[in-house]
Formats: structure tokens, sequence, C-alpha cells
């Protein structure tokens, strides 16, 4: 299938302090792809750079390649704004905006996104986004409650719902569970699975398991560098690294 | 051991008993202050106090309805330019803020908090009444303004640091730009806290006295020109004060019992809103 994403000789810096060595990987359109490894190798540090999170921290510089859909998103002259509209993200710590309800939470990107909707087309896009995150069934009754008055696992699906209401093609999961308990994390499974039709998803992951069971493709990252991708199957049955199979069975991270 | 025990314990207690017996005396004054208005103004306090303009001395009864819209009236005009620059300059300082030029407003904005509020009155004198030849409700409301916004930015910018990253990070991740980030979600975020900043500030300068004195003068009758001098309750309450007249003494009293009153509620309201965020 298609490549979405080709990266080419991606580095990155916090300072003088490289955290990204040489990165080059292809993401295929509607794959799910797991990227891995021990902490501080620089697996979210990566996904950041794939919409430009990065813009904001001071200190961070990268250099290489990053085509999306052939065109360099790496590049000055991309706007970041309307990269990130294609490429959503969700975060580790569920991060609904306070002070909302749950149904501004999904209507707020696309009312400050500038498009033109009525109401009704506005509760059908909420509607639509909510159903796809699989929450609509439990907050239907009461959109006008807080969006973090709701429980964790909840509260992290309507980020999700957030994230799909602008229509990304691409959605970014830095560890998406990891602050989850295990019923709500096998929801977010599910999930993600079921978005893998219709969207491309890159999930950064401690947990090994997880990579398995959710992931068409696996990379594994570590001290910066990608050390081998390939598909999930075969990296945790058959890994090409020692450095791979020694993560996988425990030695070290 | 049971004697070191012992000791233990007494100065444990001895040292709670200090924490509880400064924490009562530091708000012994405001109930002092409160109860000393109340039984010195209770004499005046009368329905024509907020009803009637001042009287010439010897005549009995007047009020100081003039003082109280004028003191109104002034705030409003303060806050009306005050609370956009001031809320904007505390964005500009928590969200944007970095480098030198930052850290050169941002101690402008803690020395301004210390100048004297007197100053602030000559430097209006300075600039609006001299050239104008005229007291003024403009000068008056100048005056407070640079004691209005210096708070208000500390507050704001406060207000702001403590919305977590996580939360801009959300907002960007969407495709909204920056400035709509900050403006839509991030303010409003903080909205509470910075209401109740510019609630604290409005009513420290509705109670300022010496920034009035030689800006918005006082005034004895109704004024509604803004180019003209304009009656206040502070200055009203300090004009009646300094005067040789009993009756005018025990206005004065009853006229601060007002103010204070006033201010109270406004810092009421203040704590009302910030209870609502929880």
């Amino acid at each position: 299938m298609a490549n979405i994403f080709e990266i080419r000789n991606l580095c990155g810096w916090f300072g003088d302090h490289q955290v990204l060595k040489n990165i080059r990987m292809e993401i295929a359109k509607f794959s799910v792809t797991s990227v891995m490894g021990p902490s501080g190798c620089g697996k979210s540090t990566f996904i950041r750079c794939l919409n430009r999170m990065h813009d904001l921290t001071p200190g961070f510089r990268m250099s290489g390649e990053i085509l999306l859909d052939d065109v360099n998103i790496a590049s000055d002259r991309v706007d970041p704004v309307n990269l990130r509209r294609r490429v959503g993200m969700v975060f580790q710590q569920p991060n609904p905006f306070p002070r909302m309800s749950v149904f501004e939470n999904v209507a707020v990107g696309l009312k400050l996104n500038g498009k033109k909707m009525s109401r009704g087309e506005l509760a059908d896009a909420v509607e639509r986004s909510l159903n796809m995150a699989a929450l609509w069934n439990e907050v239907r009754d009461h959109l006008d409650r807080p969006g973090i008055s709701l429980s964790g696992g909840q509260q992290q699906r309507l980020c999700i719902a957030r994230a799909l209401a602008v229509e990304p093609e691409v959605l970014l999961m830095d560890e998406p569970c990891s602050a989850l308990d295990p019923v709500s994390t096998a929801k977010i499974e599910e999930l993600i699975e079921d978005l893998s039709e219709k969207y491309t998803i890159v999930v950064v992951t401690h947990n090994m398991q997880q990579a398995a069971r959710i992931s068409d493709n696996v990379a594994f990252f570590l001290l910066g560098e990608l050390i081998e991708m390939d598909k999930s199957g075969k990296i945790f049955t058959n890994p090409s690294d020692k450095r791979t199979e020694e993560y996988i069975t425990g030695r070290f991270g | 051991m049971p004697t070191i025990r012992l000791r233990r314990k007494a100065v444990d207690t001895t040292m709670r008993w200090t924490f509880y017996a400064c924490a009562f005396l530091v708000i012994l004054p405001l109930f002092l202050i409160f109860f000393d208005l109340v039984i010195k103004g209770a004499k005046e306090l009368k329905w024509s106090l907020l009803t009637d303009l001042p009287r010439p001395v010897g005549e009995p009864g007047g009020g100081i309805a003039n003082g109280i819209l004028g003191s109104f009236v002034i705030t409003l005009l303060t806050m009306l330019w005050s609370v956009p620059m001031a809320v904007m300059c505390g964005i500009y300082l928590a969200e944007y803020g970095r480098g030198k030029f930052a850290s050169v407003v941002r101690f402008a904005v803690d020395s301004l908090t210390g100048v004297p509020s007197i100053i602030m009155g000559i430097f209006a004198y300075i600039l609006i009444v001299l050239p104008m030849k005229r007291f003024s409700a403009w000068a008056g409301a100048v005056a407070l303004t640079m004691i209005f916004i210096p708070i208000v930015v500390r507050t704001t910018e406060d207000m702001l640091r403590t919305v977590p990253k996580t939360v801009r990070e959300a907002a960007l991740a969407l495709g909204i730009e920056r400035w709509k980030t900050t403006l839509y979600i991030v303010v409003r975020t903080a909205s509470a806290g910075i209401l109740t900043g510019i609630l604290l500030a409005m009513a420290r300068i509705v109670g300022e006295t010496a920034p009035l004195l030689f800006t918005a003068l006082g005034n004895q009758f109704w004024q509604f020109r803004f180019d003209q001098p304009m009656a206040a309750m502070p200055l009203q309450v300090f004009s009646y004060a300094i005067s040789p007249y009993e009756d005018w003494h025990d206005k004065a009293w009853a006229a601060a019992l007002v103010l204070i009153t006033i201010v109270l509620f406004i810092n009421v309201g203040a704590r009302v809103l910030t209870r609502e965020k929880k």
C-alpha cells in the first residue's frame, strides 16, 4: 500500500544534545505503527516531529526530510497550523479543555478553525466524532457536563473524539493508555483497531504486548536511533537485530 | 526520656499558639476598623447620605450621592482602557514573554506596583491637569490607571501560568492558531482567576484618595462631564474629616463606612468567583 509518510535522515537536537539520529522510516496509509523503546530513546520526540509540535519548544531543531504525501513538512515553508489539521494528536495524560463541556471540547476545534457550520451541522459533527471514539452512548445525555467530570478512560476517548472532529488523516498517539486502567486500555486498543480503517495511526507505547496486539508495524528505537522496523508478527518472533531481541526478551529497558 | 518528650510537646504547643495568635492579630485590624466605623458612622448613616448632595457648613443633612456616582464613573472610566491593556500585557508576559524585553517589562511592572500613589497623582497632574488647565475626571482616571494596571498585569500573568502546558498543546495539535489558542482556550481556562484579579484591583482603586487629590479634585455638585472636576467618595471622606466641624466629622465616618462596605462587597464578589472555578 502507498506510504503516507516517508522520513529521510531525520535528526533532532535539544540544544547540543542529539536525540534523534538519522531516522529513516516509511509509514503506510491506513496502517497502525507502534513506536517502541525504553524511556528516553526519542520515541515521543520522534512523533512530535510528525506534526511539528516541537516548533514551540525553545532550543529544539531538526534536520532531514519528513514527506507527507511527497511534501516535506519539516520545511519552514510549510504552515504547521495546516499540518496539524491533517495530523492530529492524542497525548499521554487525558487533557480535555477545563471549563468546557463535553460538547464544546469536541466542537471547539471546528469552531476555532473557522469552518462555517450551522448549529445542526456542528451537532452532527460532534455526534459523529463521539461515535467514532466509542463514547457517544456514554455521554449522549450529558453533553453539557464539564469534560473533566468524565472518568480517565472516558476523558481519553473524549480527546480522541476532539482530535477526530477536525477530520485529520493521521492520528498520532503518545502513550495514550499509560495513565489508564486495564479496562479503559482495552477499550482504547479496540478503538485503535476500528479507526485504522479510515486513519493512519502512529502510537508510541511502552507496552510490548500492546504493540503486538494493535499494530501492523513496529519500530524499535534505542538511544535516538531506529534499530529496526518490521511487521509486528516478525519483530516479536524473529527480530533481525540482537538489540531488539534483548529488549523484547526483557534483558534491558 | 519523658522530660525530653514533655519539653518537645511544650515547644510544639507554644509554637502552634504563636502562629494562631499572629493570624488573629493580622485579621484584628479589619474588624476593629469596621466596628469603629459602624459605631462612629451610625449617627449620620441615613438614607439621605446616599441620595443627597453635600450641604454648606451649618446646614443639617446633606450626603455623598455625587461622590458615590463620581467614584463609580471614575472607576469605570479607568477600567475601560486599563482592563484590556493590563490583561493583554499579562498575556504577553505569560505566553510570549521571553528574553530581555519581557524581563524589562516585568521589572517595570513590579516597580510600578511599589510607587506611592501620591506620585501617580502628581504625574497625572503634570500630564493632564496642567495642559488642560483644569482638574478633571479624565485626570483622576489616568492616575488610577497607573495603580490598576500593574496589579492586573501580574495577576493575569500568574493566573495564565497556572494553565497546564498540556492544554496549550492540545489546542495547537488541533490546528488552532496560536493567538486563538491563547485567547479562546488559555485565557478562558484562567478566566475566573483573571476576573478575580480585576475585581481586587477595582476594590483597591475605589478607595484610593491620594491620586485623586489634585486630579479629579472633588466637587460639591453633580458633574457629568469628564473634563470637569468630579466628586469621589474618598475625597469626600477626606474633606469632611479635615474640616473643623463636629457634624462633618460624623459624616466622614458614615461616608467611610459606606466606602469600606462597597470595597468589602467587591472583595466578596471576587471570592465567590474564585470558588465557582472549583
